[in-house]
């Protein structure tokens, strides 16, 4: 469980991707770096995305995954690496900028405007015009209707579309911002921990709608702390902790135990064994987070070898 | 949750909002009870409040402050608000003023001279905000106390005098007097022209607010500056451009000034700011942002005009009127917050 100890020969960096086999990457982040002043909020980043594929960014809170697709969706520069669209390398400017490259992010607090109904959040920023000049004003009938088919399509039954947004479920207000992203054409769709606040059922429902957008062909950045959510629907894995990368891999290579074991971090656990220990009278506790750890070496071990 | 039956005539989560309901859902609908019931009351009790003349007057008191608050309705749906606009309505009026007659040209040059001066303090007005994050509170109350010292300084710096000198002589006076502090006869009452430029833009801006893409950016960019950014809103600009239709408002109304008494006082206009801020809040606009309609900025400028004018006609000394508008916005924003409660729980 040592981040030195991770070699990254499983990047795919100026190779052929093993699962597509096309030179061209939709995205391509090469050791992308990025500080805040002094501080370093992410370095040595590579990672891919493709057509059809759901890429899952997993880390910890604080392990650089906000600044990391702040970058792609064009909030931050990234300082350091080179960051390829279609091959193509580029320094987004703008969110407007990300968004007429193909790439469309649903964001944890959802960007959607509360107050505002449905329809109107659903065209915000790309909104439908007829007439000329000055007397330009936006098609109210066609909006609504297509909102309406649109979430409909996505298995999203709405009420009304004329509600304030505001009203709905987070797992609601979640997919009606998925199906905006798929609507206007995006290539790539970052979702950013999207079941975080949600219960086990809402969740189930946000990961279908991922694979959904999957199937349609668009490339998913799936980012989440939960590998339990990540791995079924995920087909590569890039894992940061502290703003670096500690793993980036195929399903292939992978198990859900080894990533969870990856995710939960063994030399944690074994600090929390140790004051256990001290403490003394917590037996019950104690052999429990024991277990674990024996198991998190075993993954990690298993992972390692799997490698080379 | 995907499996129920998408049924567009029922859905037995949707209980049929009856009309009345829907009308108690929008932003206004506090102000208009407002209306209504002040309308009632001062008809009962000053007879003289029910004649057309009275009534064209007090349209026309509504009018100085609607007119603003338009401007300010949109700005405070888009998140902002604007502590200088009672001192940039005379700052426009007095470079108007004095730009034509220190250069002695024709008055219309001033009048140009003074919406370029009007919206570029809309512009920087805007400009700073953006530029510094800083709260519109501060920037705006900054550009006020800078104007109300420029107005002073500036007038008696050019014209020696604490008011400028009377424009009537210049060229182009009656042309433009005629276009913004004329009165018009309708059925032998005299409406004063600004009446109809009040409604002319609380119907543009209602327009713009509901049916273009600028007003959804409006609505998103004061609902939610940050959500708005990210699906590519372009919220800097949408917040310039408030200021600056601000500014348009208060060149409007400054030009009114202007030719409807020739001369201007420079030390006037301190506290309107306030009067179109309460219209606009009265009407139904969030202090916060991102809810609220021109037409209810409209309507709080109606209650404004009817308490003004219909304390004089019931004959009651003007001191209490102060006392009155304080009521009413209490009173007016606690039906808007308790109507807006329940229409949205049910």
């Amino acid at each position: 469980m040592n981040a030195q100890q991770i070699n990254q020969q499983t990047l795919l960096k100026d190779e052929k991707d093993p699962l597509t086999h096309t030179p061209v990457h939709l995205l391509s982040l090469d050791k992308i770096g990025k500080h805040y002043g002094n501080v370093i909020a992410l370095r040595d980043v590579t990672m891919a995305v493709d057509n059809g594929r759901v890429t899952c960014v997993l880390g910890d809170n604080g392990a650089g995954k906000s600044t990391l697709i702040k970058i792609i969706a064009g909030l931050h520069q990234h300082d350091e690496g080179s960051f390829k669209i279609m091959g193509e390398e580029r320094k987004l400017g703008s969110p407007r900028e990300a968004l007429d490259a193909g790439i469309a992010t649903v964001y944890q607090d959802l960007a959607v405007v509360p107050l505002m109904p449905i329809w109107r959040n659903f065209f915000l920023g790309s909104e439908l015009t007829t007439g000329w000049g000055p007397f330009k004003s936006m098609d109210v009938q066609k909006m609504k209707d297509i909102t309406l088919k649109e979430l409909a399509e996505m298995g999203i039954d709405l009420r009304d579309v004329e509600q304030p947004i505001g009203q709905l479920s987070g797992g609601e207000r979640q997919c009606v911002a998925i199906a905006r992203a798929v609507y206007f054409g995006a290539k790539v769709l970052i979702l950013d921990e999207p079941t975080a606040a949600l219960g086990v059922k809402q969740s189930g429902v946000v990961l279908r709608y991922i694979l959904q957008a999957r199937d349609r062909g668009l490339g998913v950045i799936f980012i989440t702390h939960n590998p339990h959510h990540a791995f079924p629907v995920g087909d590569r894995f890039l894992l940061l902790k502290r703003g670096k990368s500690i793993g980036y891999y195929d399903k292939k290579d992978i198990t859900l135990d080894e990533l969870t074991a990856q995710m939960a971090g063994g030399a944690e656990l074994a600090e929390l064994a140790h004051e256990l220990e001290q403490l003394g009278g917590h037996t019950e506790a104690l052999k429990e987070v024991q277990a674990e750890v024996a198991g998190v070496a075993d993954a990690a071990a298993e992972s390692n070898t799997k490698r080379h | 949750m995907a499996n129920a039956v998408l049924t567009a005539t029922s859905d037995e989560r949707v209980s049929t909002r009856n009309p009345l309901q829907k009308l108690l859902v929008r932003p206004e609908i506090g102000a208009l009870v407002g209306a209504v019931v002040l309308f009632v009351f001062f008809s009962a009790i000053a007879p003289v409040f029910l004649q057309p003349n009275s009534l064209a007057t007090v349209l026309y008191g509504s009018s100085t402050i609607g007119i603003m608050a338009v401007g300010v309705a949109l700005l405070m749906i888009g998140g902002e608000f604007d502590l200088s606009t009672g001192v940039a309505v005379i700052t426009s009026a007095l470079s108007a003023s004095m730009f034509s007659w220190y250069f002695s040209v024709n008055i219309w040059v001033g009048v140009l001279f003074a919406l370029l001066i009007s919206l570029g303090i809309g512009f920087i007005n805007g400009w700073i905000l953006v530029k510094t994050k800083l709260p519109s509170f501060i920037v705006t109350l900054a550009t006020f106390l800078m104007l109300a010292g420029l107005n002073l300084g500036l007038t008696r710096m050019i014209g020696g005098a604490v008011a400028t000198p009377s424009i009537s002589s210049i060229d182009g006076f009656d042309a433009a007097k005629a276009i913004f502090a004329s009165s018009v006869n309708i059925a032998g009452i005299e409406v004063n022209v600004t009446v109809f430029i009040w409604i002319g833009l609380v119907a543009v801006a209602s327009w713009v607010l509901l049916r273009t893409k600028v007003g959804n950016w409006i609505f998103a960019a004061g609902g939610d500056a940050n959500a708005a950014r990210a699906v590519g809103v372009p919220v800097t600009k949408t917040k310039i451009g408030l200021f600056m239709a601000v500014g348009f408002c208060g060149w409007i109304l400054g030009m009114h000034n202007l030719f409807a008494f020739n001369t201007v006082q420079s030390g006037e206009g301190v506290g309107n700011e306030f009067l179109y801020i309460i219209a606009a809040v009265i009407g139904g606009c969030l202090l916060t942002g991102g809810y609220g309609s021109a037409v209810g900025g409209a309507i709080g400028a109606f209650i404004f005009g009817m308490a003004n004018k219909g304390i004089v006609y019931a004959q009651w000394n003007p001191d209490w009127f102060k006392f009155f508008l304080g009521l009413m916005l209490l009173l007016a924003t606690i039906v808007n917050l308790i109507v807006k409660r329940r229409a949205e729980s049910k």
